[in-house]
């Protein structure tokens, strides 16, 4: 299913900007980057601050007031135990935001390092790492990742480290293929012949000419990693309650859909999907603005 | 050709094996003392020992892995501890109803997202290409669930015209069977959709941007012609494989919308079975979904081969 998202690495590779213009400033000209970068923005925002954004408390119950449909007081309602849904949702960016950026920055960097190795060093490294990274993509990755934080035992630290060894090996093929291409320059060979170390070629060299391929991997892949943890949340293996978390309010909640109590499963649905669909914009303009 | 697909029948070996290995490691290893988990905190430490032993888990791992593994061969998927009978019959059961549901997501959506992919090339760069490739990419992030809860509500809550549970009941007639997996399928649709319509849309681009169709369009062929019989014949190669790889995918992704919807399918067993512990189904599950996503990857390559002429005549390598 991630077959696709490795194909275009090699030609962002080849086709860098080196337009007068820094990227940035095209990004920045791209009306999707912007929707998407405001988006994520605020959940940002809200992911730091929320506790004082928050109009109430997302944790405190009123019991009096529960299962209330949206009003002045409670703009989303309140939940099954009377907590306000609003507060929820901003206070609930914090973890889904967490736990995706740091299993994607693990997956990243160390499938950045694999991917050197395998497509800088070559020889025995290339052909062992392809086969194991072969054997690994075959294999169906998020029920594996399943299985692990199943039988692990949920928590903040094993989801990071689960997802982040998923991600390894699809992020190494991204990055071999990269260095491939770089590999053919000339700079890599006037730099054997001044005499640098591989190592030294390999981080100094090499590295910062395929960072565009890691940076729109890492976009892709927080993505992906949004869509995981959030899948894991709603089965009630990510984040426990009572904390407020979009996943696990959905899991916790939907059980009332049927009988009418939309509003308490909805907003956090549509948060997630306004995370993933800002991430897709930012990313799509990259991708656009590097093969451009 | 021969070769290349034995060579392939041994990768798929290879990594079944790799399967079979973190599963084992997944459900028998991590876990724990499986004695103490049956038998509770206040068993005695000799009655867990015994139980232990009774179960074979005092033995070493490759021993224990060993006798797992030939149990699988011959059949033997072990004893569900919740239901405290044979593990078989449950999948065998359960993958019919997610097969059910996968056929019905997979008719739907592989006309709409080759369609959609070659609408899209056809317009590269222009807005329809744009928004069909956002809105494709979107649809395929989003979660499984979060779809699947926005269907609900439009049409489950606040037009009452679908049902929202998947199950139609026991000697359900197949048109109310039916009835009751169109909201399930959406979610998967939209998941697939961005694959697909991806896929089609490379492929179109690059045999728009070929010699042949330069060739074929300046000998004067009409544009629907050189479409027709030079573009997607071409184009739609990679997409075929990209398609039975989604087959795999769809058996495997079914769990958050079985559960969702609260269908009796092999996604739904596996979440049953992961919360109340249940190993043995839990281990026989996720490798029953392994070798569907396997098999299903195996026959999109063997496909591939078929179907290029290029790799079919010229097989030497």
């Amino acid at each position: 299913m991630t077959d696709d998202v490795a194909a275009p690495a090699a030609t962002v590779a080849v086709a860098r900007v080196r337009g007068e213009m820094p990227p940035w400033r095209l990004l920045l000209r791209r009306p999707t980057f912007i929707v998407g970068a405001a988006i994520l923005l605020f959940w940002v925002v809200c992911a730091v601050f929320g506790h004082m954004i928050a109009p109430q408390d997302p944790l405190a119950q009123q019991l009096l007031a529960t299962n209330s449909a949206p009003s002045g007081a409670h703009w989303f309602g309140t939940d099954q135990l009377g907590r306000d849904v609003f507060s929820r949702v901003i206070v609930g960016a914090r973890s889904i935001l967490v736990i995706s950026f740091f299993a994607t920055v693990i997956g990243t960097v160390a499938g950045t390092a694999l991917g050197l190795a395998m497509g800088y060093l070559g020889g025995v490294i290339d052909i062992v790492g392809g086969r194991i990274v072969e054997a690994v993509l075959a294999l169906p990755l998020v029920i594996v990742a399943f299985l692990f934080v199943v039988a692990v035992g949920p928590s903040p630290q094993t989801i990071i480290i689960v997802i982040g060894l998923v991600f390894t090996p699809l992020i190494a093929r991204t990055v071999r293929s990269a260095v491939l291409v770089e590999r053919q320059q000339d700079y890599l060979a006037s730099a054997r012949l001044l005499g640098e170390n591989r190592t030294y070629i390999m981080f100094v060299e090499v590295l910062p000419n395929v960072v565009p391929v890691v940076l729109v991997e890492f976009t892709v892949r927080l993505g992906y990693a949004i869509f995981t943890v959030a899948g894991l949340s709603f089965l009630g293996f990510g984040v426990q309650p009572p904390t407020p978390d979009w996943g696990a309010d959905i899991s916790v909640n939907y059980g009332v859909l049927p009988a009418g109590y939309w509003w308490m499963t909805l907003f956090p649905a549509l948060a997630i999907a306004s995370l993933v669909i800002a991430i897709n914009l930012v990313t799509d303009s990259i991708e656009q603005v590097l093969a451009s | 050709m021969a070769t290349y697909i034995l060579k392939r029948l041994g990768l798929a070996l290879v990594t079944l094996w790799l399967l079979s290995v973190l599963v084992f490691l997944a459900c028998q290893v991590l876990p724990g003392d499986p004695g103490r988990a049956i038998l509770g905190n206040l068993a005695s430490p000799s009655a867990v020992a015994a139980l232990d032993h009774q179960l074979g888990v005092d033995r070493p791992l490759v021993e224990q892995y060993w006798t797992w593994v030939t149990g699988l061969l011959h059949g033997n998927f072990g004893t569900s501890t919740q239901f405290r009978a044979p593990v078989g019959p449950y999948i065998k059961a359960a993958l019919v109803n997610s097969i059910k549901l996968a056929a019905l997501a997979f008719v739907i959506v592989v006309p709409l997202g080759i369609v959609g992919g070659v609408v899209a090339a056809l317009n590269y760069g222009r807005a329809a290409d744009r928004i069909i490739s956002v809105a494709g990419l979107s649809a395929t992030t989003v979660p499984e669930f979060v779809s699947g809860i926005v269907v609900i509500v439009v049409f489950g809550v606040a037009l009452k015209v679908l049902p929202v549970s998947a199950s139609a009941g026991a000697g359900a007639s197949p048109a109310s069977q039916f009835q009751h997996l169109i909201l399930p399928a959406i979610p998967l649709v939209l998941i697939l959709f961005g694959y697909i319509a991806r896929m089609a849309r490379a492929g179109t681009i690059e045999a728009l941007n070929s010699d042949y169709a330069r060739t074929a369009t300046l000998k004067g062929l009409k544009r629907s012609v050189v479409i027709r019989r030079h573009i997607l014949r071409n184009s739609l190669l990679p997409t075929i494989t990209v398609i039975a790889t989604q087959l795999g995918y769809l058996i495997g992704g079914l769990v958050i919308v079985e559960t969702l919807f609260n269908y009796q399918g092999i996604g739904n067993l596996i979440f049953k079975a992961a919360n109340s512990k249940d190993f043995p189904m839990l281990a026989a599950g996720v490798l029953t979904i392994g070798i569907v996503y396997m098999v299903a990857t195996l026959i999109a390559d063997i496909l591939y081969t078929v179907l290029n002429p290029r790799l079919r005549l010229g097989g030497a390598e």
